[in-house]
């Protein structure tokens, strides 16, 4: 098995993947979740048994990630209640800025279609990555993406 | 931006572009991505710290690992992946760009490009060698600063005597030159011989050596 050294993966995925986190789960939470995507892919990587799809490999760490650090604030913000329904949305961190309004519809997705969404555009990844990532089929990852867009069209016109 | 803004032409099917673009913008707020490289290093996950320095032979790649200083390569064109591809391969694919660990051998590079250094402390590994290329790199280990040995002398010493195209080649291989001075070995006949960097090189560390000298 020839792995690239790990730093062409940093430099090609890096800063997707952040942006990504910050997508998922909010600028303040992003940056641990990142070092944590990145530690526990640098963890694995020697004993990866194919490079074909790394970038995909790396988004399923990140997106595992996001739902830890969304459990973990619900816990926190609810410490009663089963986070049933993950509020993974980073609604509050949301920056204010011209496109606020279109984050703060981002953020009110359901999650998958968020995911979906944000690994589309903010990852740049094929429906295939987005399946690996999502750990889903490509067709649900294609509905998701859709029907995702599709309401976030609804909210921008209106 | 460039590779957000590339993938416009990627996605003709979803035809929602303006939200697609809306999406990018909004995130062009997202900040710098925090280093990982200490945390990683903290975690014991940090194989092998690579840098790139100049000096007076041009362009240097220096990787260490726990152990020591692995490598030392002379950047031409765009050999830098190679370099890092090699030592993916037979080291650890853990490679991180990691400038500040390379902080202790940089700075005694420069002592020694500067004529202020003779002989090099930093622990070193040698996993990149051959046991015969160990065997000769040690042999010419022992050659003073600023004087010269031959192909010939390095092969005997090595324990083959009849090898001084093997000691050569070995020499080539060094994955570890100015530090292990694989410069200071010439032919028996007076000619410069060769050299793992180029020729130009081998002269300019052999003048550096003379200069500081007298």
């Amino acid at each position: 098995m020839r792995l690239p050294p790990f730093q062409t993966l940093l430099d090609a995925h890096g800063r997707d993947v952040h942006r990504f986190l910050v997508a998922m789960i909010g600028p303040v939470d992003a940056d641990d979740a990142y070092q944590e995507t990145w530690l526990a892919a640098l963890r694995a990587y020697p004993e990866l048994r194919q490079a074909a799809n790394l970038k995909g490999w790396l988004f399923t760490i990140a997106h595992r990630k996001a739902i830890d650090h969304a459990r973990s604030r619900a816990r926190r913000a609810t410490p009663v209640a089963e986070p049933a329904d993950l509020p993974l949305a980073p609604v509050a961190d949301a920056p204010v800025t011209p496109e606020g309004d279109l984050w703060a519809a981002v953020a009110a997705l359901p999650d998958k279609q968020r995911t979906a969404v944000a690994l589309r555009f903010i990852g740049d990844s094929a429906y295939a990555e987005i399946a690996v990532a999502m750990e889903t089929s490509e067709e649900a990852a294609r509905r998701n993406v859709h029907e995702g867009l599709t309401r976030l069209r609804k909210e921008a016109v209106r | 931006m460039t590779s957000i803004d590339a993938t416009n032409s990627h996605h003709p099917d979803d035809g929602l572009d303006a939200v697609a673009q809306a999406l990018r913008n909004a995130l062009r707020t997202a900040g710098t991505p925090p280093p990982i490289v200490d945390a990683a290093a903290a975690a014991g996950l940090l194989d092998v710290a690579y840098a790139t320095t100049d000096s007076p032979v041009g362009r240097l790649l220096l990787a260490t690992t726990p152990a020591g200083l692995a490598r030392l390569a002379y950047l031409d064109g765009d050999n830098e992946d190679a370099v890092l591809t090699d030592m993916a391969a037979r080291l650890s694919p853990r490679v991180l760009s990691a400038p500040a660990r390379l902080d202790e051998p940089r700075r005694e590079l420069d002592e020694y490009f500067a004529g202020r250094r003779r002989r090099f402390d930093v622990a070193l590994d040698l996993r990149l060698m051959t046991d015969f290329t160990r065997r000769v790199l040690a042999a010419t280990a022992a050659i003073p600063y600023g004087s010269l040995s031959t192909y010939r002398d390095v092969a005997t010493e090595a324990g083959s005597p009849r090898g001084s195209r093997a000691a050569g080649n070995a020499l080539g291989a060094n994955p570890l030159p100015i530090v292990l001075p694989c410069h200071r070995v010439v032919h028996a006949g007076g000619g410069l011989g060769g050299y793992t960097g180029g020729l130009d090189r081998k002269r300019t560390l052999l003048a550096i050596e003379r200069g500081a000298r007298t």
